[in-house]
């Protein structure tokens, strides 16, 4: 019920006495009350559901093989780059494959935890590669060195990748269903608000540290192949 | 231009082939292929839609039997700067998607497939056809996925590819300087696959800057002319276009350094003796 339909019907019937007009208002309001409140009510469903919804159904959550304690290996290794180093060629070893592994972990576990029975038992007894659910797996056209961070820039890992060093459980792996990669590369918060610059990955965040640090976001190739 | 960080050390890489050493073989389109995971056709012949970022052309002097001479004349892309190598390519001025621009430190023009949507302007505006259009998605037969360079991103149907002076081996060339605190990358740690694959060593590759470089003493650019070569036996294609390519041919033979451009009738004698 508009305005207009509202005053032309007050003009019509005010001969007819001020108590039927006043009557008819009233009704009319209570119309555009429920009207308000139905709006407002859908409005925050469909808010809400957009909100705390879609992530639940954009990301399906997805376990790795067996539970890797970081906090307890940089412990007894001593450092990141005992395992996470750089070749001499100047290219990032990245995760360490089972050879690396088995330099310690052979046959027998060495320790009482259900996840070293699962690591010893399906993969050094078999061979096998672990499977691990990579969550800062980039597209395939991205080329990001590792060398030009660390000792290019002297970045610090954690600048980047956290606190993962003291982290005893890994978190879960959450898989965008459109895209193919972590949640992790979007971040966490569903609008791309960040509260550290490692909270995304995406090319807009390294164009943003890229502009912060050297005055301009780089030329194509620089992080492209 | 976009304003590009070269707090870096910046190089200008170049190239420079003996047209007198080149024998035709096509050794280095080969290695390109395989190098650059550039897919192969059924019939490689239809050249609408086979894909050679480096490819052989055959030049004749149109002559009969006592005269007539051959020459084979490989093309990668020129990686052209333009005027004052201000980035200002035929290609990178007309892409309205910025999936191709002009590297300031390295001089080398980017192609960035996923950001390409197949307009093909640049494939129009490019005097060398040096660009190529995927109308395919690339097919590997069998197991030949696994040959394929992790080092290079495979392209899809629906964009445009051209040669990026093997840009893999540059980054690798770097990666290496960073991990030995190096500011410099030597000249033999980055080569172009084609240039080490050429049986004959008929091109040379390095940075055009660099007086100590193969290529800088080859054809002696003049940088007081967009790079224009001293050398009188070495010329670019379609040098008065102004494009300022990056690749230089040297010949001995006057034919061939003539049919690097088209010169009106005499006009070839006026220009060599105003030079000469």
């Amino acid at each position: 019920m508009s305005e207009l339909d509202e005053k032309t019907e007050n003009g019509s019937v005010e001969s007819a006495g001020k108590g039927g007009t006043e009557e008819k208002k009233a009704k009319d309001n209570s119309g555009l009350g429920l009207g308000v409140i139905f709006f407002l009510v859908a409005f925050v469903v469909v808010f809400l559901s957009g909100w705390l919804l879609f992530p639940k159904l954009l990301y399906s959550e997805k376990e790795q093989p067996f539970n890797f304690n970081h906090d307890l290996h940089v412990y007894e290794m001593g450092s990141c780059e005992a395992c996470h180093f750089l070749r001499e060629d100047g290219s990032f070893s990245g995760i360490p494959d089972l050879y690396s592994c088995t330099q310690c972990h052979y046959e027998e576990p060495m320790g009482m935890t259900e996840d070293e029975k699962i690591f010893c038992e399906e993969y050094v007894a078999k061979g096998k590669e672990v499977p691990w659910l990579v969550y800062s797996k980039q597209p395939d056209n991205v080329f990001f060195s590792h060398a030009a961070h660390t000792e290019g820039a002297g970045m610090e890992c954690k600048t980047c990748h956290g606190s993962i060093g003291q982290s005893k459980e890994l978190p879960t792996y959450e898989e965008n269903r459109l895209t193919g990669y972590s949640r992790d590369i979007w971040g966490d918060n569903i609008w791309g608000i960040d509260k550290n610059s490692r909270d995304s990955m995406k090319m807009d965040d390294c164009a943003e540290c890229h502009e912060e640090e050297t005055g301009s976001k780089g030329a194509c190739f620089q992080c492209h192949k | 231009m976009s304003k590009q960080n070269t707090h870096g050390k910046t190089y200008k890489f170049g190239m420079a082939i003996d047209l007198d050493k080149c024998t035709g073989c096509g050794s280095c389109m080969v290695a390109c292929m395989s190098e650059n995971n550039v897919p192969f056709k059924k019939d490689e012949s239809d050249k609408k839609d086979s894909i050679t970022w480096m490819r052989v052309y055959k030049l004749t002097n149109g002559k009969s039997f006592p005269e007539t001479e051959i020459c084979y004349l490989p093309r990668p892309c020129m990686q052209c700067g333009g005027k004052g190598d201000q980035g200002h390519s035929p290609c990178v001025s007309v892409c309205p998607a910025v999936a191709t621009d002009y590297g300031h430190d390295t001089g080398i023009v980017s192609q960035i497939p996923v950001r390409c949507f197949g307009c093909r302007y640049c494939m129009a505006a490019c005097p060398y056809h040096a660009r190529y259009f995927n109308w395919w998605d690339p097919k590997w037969p069998g197991e030949m996925e696994k040959y394929l360079n992790p080092d290079v991103s495979p392209r899809m149907r629906g964009v445009v590819e051209k040669c990026s002076f093997c840009y893999h081996r540059y980054q690798a060339a770097r990666d290496k300087a960073y991990y030995e605190h190096r500011e410099e990358i030597q000249e033999q740690e980055y080569q172009t696959a084609c240039t080490q694959a050429c049986p004959a060593g008929a091109i040379a590759f390095g940075d055009l800057h660099n007086p100590s470089h193969k290529v800088h003493q080859l054809v002696k650019p003049d940088p007081h002319h967009s790079g224009k070569p001293r050398n009188p036996k070495a010329f670019r294609l379609l040098e008065r276009l102004g494009t300022n390519p990056k690749v230089y041919y040297i010949s001995e033979k006057e034919w061939v350094r003539k049919a690097g451009d088209n010169y009106l009738e005499g006009e070839w004698k006026k220009m060599n003796k105003k030079h000469g």
